[in-house]
């Protein structure tokens, strides 16, 4: 971070600092941040946007094509295409975001708790987490969502458990180096407090790998329920989610519509959008580390 | 001869071990989560009006009243001699899985086949002419592509080369009775899916080994002695570089697990995935814990081989003092 070379003359407030942050970032991570912002806006305000409701029947013709009324046609069940693309972005974006949340929540803890508390705890932790990450998540998933039966809080548990090995992973690593460091050295001969030294020290500088491992873990875990959906065993109807809309829509695609094309493509471009973030973010901490 | 080969292969052996020891982790991990199936496996094999003398009988006739470690036992001594017991609709399960299981390699070693040289060789061209057009053209179109879903890559294929161009048949329900020629006729959508799927993982991850060994210092020398820019990277760092490039490419040939399941689904493809979603469905658990089984062992296997190929490749091992 060059705030320490701008910072000592007077320190520039926190917004400055990020606007001039932002207009070095490249165009893909500007574009993604936008759409990243715009899907946000349609997911929070997706009950005032849609033309019809999520589960409201508004026509007697299923798979209607494309029309004044229905922009985007109706699905197999005559409902709007249109409105159930709005309201999935809402539902999908929202389970992928609390699935992402408790699997870094649980993952930082355990990999905190595991690094401070060190012996046979870390390692009996450490080797069941590498144990977990030795089936492909895709077919654990697969095999526990058909034992337990497939609900949105089994979903979103047993993703969040699987994730939380990679979070686990990194803060443990984190934990275990951040000791070691010099700045933090620095501090503690300082003579600050433990918590001043994680919040001023540590925080900053850990905080963009967390925002890339996070962004990174979120493609994830939303594409993983959309593929899951896809699958037949994600989230159920009634509820609007893309990667079912994309399954009950696909014999369109034999009759050359693309309409079935469309969830899947909004759910691509919000993983690109984020994944350009993210590489950006990657970019310049991989750069701090190159220069220090 | 014999002494210098000495740490590689006990490095390989306690490899295999660890390989050997994570099988056995998961295969108790895939076992012993069916015991969480809420009710008996018994009443979930007759549905919910079974009486319960028939559910106590067919508990006998599974075993199922013997202690679980011994089931446990059984089930894997069965499973390593390639019996994986009888499906909930009555049939083996090896006859079910076993002529998809081959349909499925066939899929995924085609692609895989295709697929390393040319990521290897594209990543290679980018790491050669970094910051130039053809790597930044790569490197935004693949960081692109790694966040597509595999069934919209499916789809769009299924569009523009079934539906519009009509060149190759959307579905890929092959048969055996169909000559070789016209199998690999219909698997051409699959396979183009999966590369595409795979490729964008492998070409990002070749990049970054061969750069993060372009930072080293023999590289500088080499540079400083003033080799072409293209020598160093093939010269240089491509030999050393083939220890992690080897792990990225195993670690990206598991993308292609999950990837065969979704692009089955899509394609119709008589394969191991498809019948793993199928048996989901049907909740038919001797199925799926085959399937798992059998994804899982390639998984660890794809990372074994990863292991090997890096101990084997390191220059500084192959020249022990």
């Amino acid at each position: 971070m060059d705030q320490s070379i701008d910072a000592r003359p007077a320190p520039p407030s926190r917004l400055t600092r990020a606007r001039r942050l932002l207009a070095t970032a490249p165009f893909t991570a500007r574009l993604g941040m936008v759409l990243v912002a715009i899907y946000a806006f349609v997911a929070i305000f997706a009950p005032w946007i849609a033309p019809y409701g999520e589960v409201e029947v508004v026509s007697r013709i299923p798979f209607d094509g494309w029309s004044a009324q229905h922009l985007l046609g109706t699905d197999q069940l005559g409902r709007d295409f249109l409105s159930r693309l709005i309201f999935g972005a809402r539902n999908s974006i929202s389970i992928a975001l609390v699935t992402t949340m408790i699997s870094f929540g649980l993952g930082c803890l355990l990999g905190v708790f595991s690094a401070l508390i060190g012996g046979f705890v870390d390692q009996a932790i450490s080797r069941f987490v590498d144990a977990l990450m030795s089936v492909p998540d895709l077919i654990f998933i697969l095999m526990i969502l058909s034992i337990f039966g497939n609900s949105i809080p089994n979903l979103i548990l047993i993703i969040a458990v699987l994730t939380s090995t990679r979070f686990f992973r990194i803060s443990r690593a984190a934990a275990l180096n951040v000791a070691s460091l010099d700045f933090v050295e620095a501090a503690r001969v300082r003579g600050e407090s433990l918590l001043w030294i994680s919040i001023h020290e540590v925080f900053p500088n850990v905080l963009p790998l967390i925002l890339s491992e996070l962004g990174m873990r979120f493609c994830f875990i939303f594409l993983s329920i959309a593929a899951l959906s896809f699958l037949g065993v994600g989230i159920q109807p009634p509820l609007a989610e893309w990667g079912s809309m994309v399954r009950d829509n696909a014999a369109l695609i034999n009759m050359g519509d693309i309409t079935p094309l469309i969830p899947a493509a909004s759910i691509a471009l919000l993983a690109i959008a984020v994944n350009f973030v993210v590489d950006w973010l990657l970019n310049r901490a991989s750069g701090l580390n190159e220069e220090g | 001869m014999n002494r210098t080969s000495h740490p590689i292969l006990s490095m390989v052996a306690s490899r295999v071990g660890l390989g050997l020891l994570s099988l056995l982790i998961v295969s108790l991990v895939i076992f012993f989560s069916v015991s969480l199936l809420p009710g008996s496996y018994a009443s979930a094999i007759l549905g919910q009006n079974a009486t319960p003398e028939a559910v106590a009988a067919l508990e006998t006739r599974l075993g199922l009243d013997q202690p679980a470690i011994w089931r446990y036992l059984s089930w894997l001594a069965a499973a390593a001699t390639g019996d994986l017991g009888q499906s909930f609709a009555g049939r083996p399960v090896m006859a079910v899985l076993g002529p998809r299981l081959l349909n499925t390699i066939t899929l995924a070693s085609i692609t895989a086949v295709i697929a390393v040289p040319l990521a290897i060789t594209l990543g290679v061209i980018c790491a050669r002419f970094r910051g130039r057009f053809i790597d930044r053209f790569l490197s935004t179109s693949t960081l692109a592509s790694i966040s597509l879903p595999e069934f919209f890559v499916a789809y769009l294929m299924m569009m523009i080369f079934a539906v519009k161009l009509q060149w190759f048949p959307s579905m890929a329900g092959i048969r055996n009775s169909m000559d070789l020629g016209e199998q690999l006729y219909r698997m051409v959508l699959p396979i183009l899916t999966l590369l595409l799927v795979i490729l964008a993982h492998m070409i990002r991850n070749t990049r970054a080994a061969i750069l993060s060994v372009m930072s080293s210092p023999y590289v500088e020398m080499a540079r400083l002695k003033g080799e072409s820019e293209g020598r160093v990277v093939t010269r240089q760092a491509l030999p050393n570089a083939i220890g992690p490039i080897a792990s990225v490419v195993a670690l990206n040939l598991a993308y292609l697990i999950s990837g065969v399941v979704v692009i089955e689904v899509v394609f119709v493809y008589p394969g191991v995935g498809q019948a793993m979603i199928d048996a989901v469905r049907n909740r038919d658990v001797p199925v799926i814990q085959a399937c798992a089984l059998i994804f899982a062992t390639a998984y660890i296997g794809f990372n074994l081989l990863a292991d090997i190929v890096s101990i084997v490749s390191n220059p500084r091992l192959l020249h022990p003092r």
